[in-house]
């Protein structure tokens, strides 16, 4: 019987009615296997956003993290973020989420394969799940990769993790001070990944705007006067 | 038409306020919901206090009246021992709210020989079990029952159109019961109809033309008849609905939870067959085998939340009764009494088209509140409030998203957009110093001290100023506990790389600390 059904599979194989299930996915719409993201940042992925079973890494920045969360939950994606009890959910709110689509576990529970239990069931039900990285153990960051992979949802982990399709991070930070507050930070995100992210994508972005959303950096307003390190000495000028 | 008993705790609210406060004895007494007076007590009304006041007026006319809040919970759990004083005497108790109970008249008069003797009988077990003062009153149909409850009056078989016909047409508004007819009361006054017996010789068919069909309502009451017309469906046997609890429930918060789950689940048996539920049994076994039981009436169809609200008062009642040597481990509820539940349907627009992703996501969190407890999921929600951290509140899924704190009310040293997107829920502790090395302070015009030079957070190496911004002030409670705080936004040089980073710091009593990081 093996040898038979070894038989029966391979021949429909060959005729081409049994294929890989991603070749299946492939075949469906654009819109359906990527969820959106601001246009700012919409460079940085191979498919213009987040692609549906993919993981992708955000390092150090935690309103770049919510950033990518945030034309999702508007458009009606649920997100999850676990772990992580210091997030603010302010900046969020301002960077376009939609908190009451937004659910936070900041405490996922003391031992690694319980939070993961916890993330696996996370991804059964959210599009997008956010993780600190942080407690998790190899084995168990590969499982709930492949765990988004056939649910079709976003893993985004705050951290290394292995595996990755897409890693983010932000460089050359550049904050803007106004005298009365802070105005906006202009930042360049670098995308580094596998596959057809393999070259290094960067782009441009104010994260967050004077708005608190995401901007392109062509609206920085690059005025002279406006800069940290000019207004600054200006600033202590004064006060000296 | 059922003669009707029903056992009436006068101003039941206050009496349960007062029972957990031991202060209140002796003094006048109210219980205020929304700033206005929802119950008083017979010393405080005797002072002028009257139910729908304001709170300051009733203080005005009687300044040593105590106040306590309106809480359904405290007021459903301390009535069960009343339910359970007056179920010993007679079968079939119906809860109609807490301060409320019904039951068939037939079966205690006929044992205790006479309507008369089975109230007096009532009013002396419940005053013997339970220390509560009532009156009870017996009628054709339960209104009239309630009304003549609230009189003390046996009215005669048949007797009870005659009853209901002088009474005034205020009688029809019950917002206690949850019939809330004030308009409808002020226009039929207005239109002359003063009585229950004028509103009731209006013909039926005149009274839906122009009302609606809540005046409807109001009118089978005035003129005597059942609320609903007989013809009432008996439900199929499967839409009661069974649940086992494992572990066995034991706390309070465990039962609300497992209470809200059935509640869900009961009311969607029920809309599936287009029915809604205006009386429910509750029953619950524990593990020693122990039965308890209970009928809640509601004039109103319940709703999926008017479910679990009567199932956890009805566990709370029962989880604090020492009687029960085990926990609920097995619920159950039954629908006794269905009616057409279209006007209880879901609202068609409500996710509008996203439903599908949000029972997904629903039932996820349900999951995860499974593995971790009824507190470790929720979704925020911003209220207002003048530092990022206080402006969230975290709500358990499933709760009511209400926020900790006004939005609108004016916040005066609120921090403008942009937020930090990381708030430490405890946070650091920092050192905020001038050239000289010295801490900088904040003096009483909220200006600081001295010019920030360099900052260390959280004992870690001192890190140069770039620039701040603010202070912003925030003196809170300067009256009960001085707190002086204010705010400054800083940019930090940092030494590892050579971008500059972004803090929120806040001074206390010269004391400061790192609430938050704009990372």
């Amino acid at each position: 019987m093996p040898v038979l059904g070894a038989l029966a599979t391979s021949g429909l194989a060959a005729s081409g009615a049994v294929g890989a299930a991603s070749s299946l996915v492939s075949t469906t719409d654009t819109a359906q296997r990527v969820l959106p993201v601001s246009a700012g940042l919409a460079g940085l992925f191979p498919l213009g956003g987040l692609r549906r079973g993919g993981t992708v890494v955000v390092h150090g920045s935690t309103s770049l993290l919510l950033s990518l969360l945030a034309e999702a939950t508007a458009g009606g994606s649920w997100a999850a973020v676990v772990g992580m009890p210091d997030l603010g959910v302010l900046a969020a709110a301002e960077l376009g989420v939609a908190v009451h689509r937004l659910a936070l576990v900041p405490a996922p529970g003391q031992s690694a394969s319980g939070s993961a239990g916890v993330v696996a069931a996370l991804l059964d039900g959210f599009d997008l799940v956010a993780v600190a990285s942080g407690r998790l153990v190899e084995s168990h960051a590969r499982r709930l990769s492949a765990r988004a992979r056939h649910r079709g949802a976003v893993l985004l982990s705050f951290g290394p993790w292995p595996a990755a399709d897409l890693e983010l991070r932000c460089t050359h930070v550049r904050w803007h001070l106004d005298g009365k507050r802070l105005r906006q930070r202009e930042v360049v995100v670098t995308a580094r990944g596998r596959g057809a992210a393999a070259r290094p994508r960067k782009a441009a972005v104010l994260l967050p705007a004077p708005d608190g959303r995401v901007g392109p950096a062509s609206e920085a307003g690059v005025m002279p006067g406006n800069r940290w390190e000019t207004r600054s000495s200006d600033w202590l000028a004064k006060q000296a | 038409m059922t003669r009707r008993l029903v056992v009436w705790c006068p101003d039941w609210p206050v009496v349960a306020a007062a029972a957990t406060a031991a202060t209140a004895a002796g003094r006048p007494t109210g219980v205020v919901a929304g700033n206005h007076i929802v119950a008083c007590s017979a010393l405080a009304r005797s002072a002028g206090v009257r139910r729908g006041m304001r709170r300051r007026d009733a203080q005005g006319r009687c300044p040593e009246l105590v106040l306590f809040t309106d809480d359904p919970a405290r007021d459903a759990r301390l009535f069960e021992p009343v339910a359970a004083a007056v179920e010993e005497l007679a079968v079939g108790v119906e809860v109609v709210r807490p301060g409320v109970v019904a039951v068939p008249a037939r079966g205690p008069a006929g044992y205790f020989g006479g309507e008369a003797a089975a109230a007096e009988r009532l009013i002396d077990q419940v005053a013997v079990r339970t220390g509560v003062e009532c009156q009870v009153g017996i009628a054709d149909g339960l209104f009239a029952a309630l009304l003549a409850a609230h009189r003390g009056q046996l009215v005669e078989p048949g007797a009870s159109v005659d009853f209901l016909a002088p009474l005034s047409v205020r009688e029809l508004n019950r917002p206690a019961e949850g019939q809330h007819r004030a308009e409808l009361v002020d226009l039929l006054r207005r239109l002359g109809l003063r009585t229950l017996g004028a509103f009731a010789a209006v013909p039926e068919r005149d009274v839906s033309a122009r009302f609606g069909a809540d005046a409807v309502l109001a009118h089978r009451l005035a003129s005597g008849l059942e609320e609903r017309p007989p013809a009432r469906r008996r439900p199929p046997p499967e839409l009661s609905v069974t649940e086992t609890l494992d572990p066995p429930v034991t706390r309070v918060d465990a039962a609300a939870f497992a209470a809200r789950g059935l509640a869900e689940l009961f009311h969607a048996g029920l809309a599936a067959h287009g029915f809604a539920c205006t009386r429910l049994g509750i029953h619950a076994s524990t593990e020693h085998g122990e039965e308890r039981g209970r009928v809640w009436r509601s004039a109103e169809p319940l709703t999926p939340a008017g479910v679990a609200d009567r199932v956890r008062w009805q566990l709370e009642g029962w989880l604090r009764d020492e009687r029960l040597s085990a926990g609920v481990a097995t619920l159950r509820l039954e629908p006794d009494e269905v009616v057409e539940g279209h006007s209880l349907q879901l609202d068609l627009w409500r996710g509008a088209g996203t439903a599908a992703a949000d029972e997904r996501a629903g039932r996820a969190m349900v999951h995860v509140q499974g593995l971790l407890g009824p507190d470790a999921v929720g979704t925020p929600v911003l209220g207002g409030g003048r530092s990022p951290g206080e402006r969230v509140r975290l709500v358990p899924w499933g709760d009511e998203r209400t926020p900790a704190m006004d939005q609108a009310a004016p916040w005066p040293g609120q921090l403008p957009a942009p937020s930090p997107a990381t708030v430490f829920t405890r946070p650091a502790p920092a050192a905020v110093r001038d050239k000289a090395g010295r801490t900088v302070g904040v003096d009483p015009w909220h200006e600081l001290t001295a010019v920030p030079v360099e900052v260390a957070l959280a004992g870690r190496p001192p890190m140069r100023v770039v620039d701040i911004a603010g202070p912003w002030p925030a003196d809170e409670r300067w009256w009960s506990e001085h707190r002086r705080r204010a705010r400054i936004q800083a940019l930090l040089e940092s030494s590892e790389e050579d971008s500059p980073i972004a803090v929120l710091l806040m001074c206390e009593n010269e004391r400061w600390t790192v609430e938050g990081m704009y990372d």
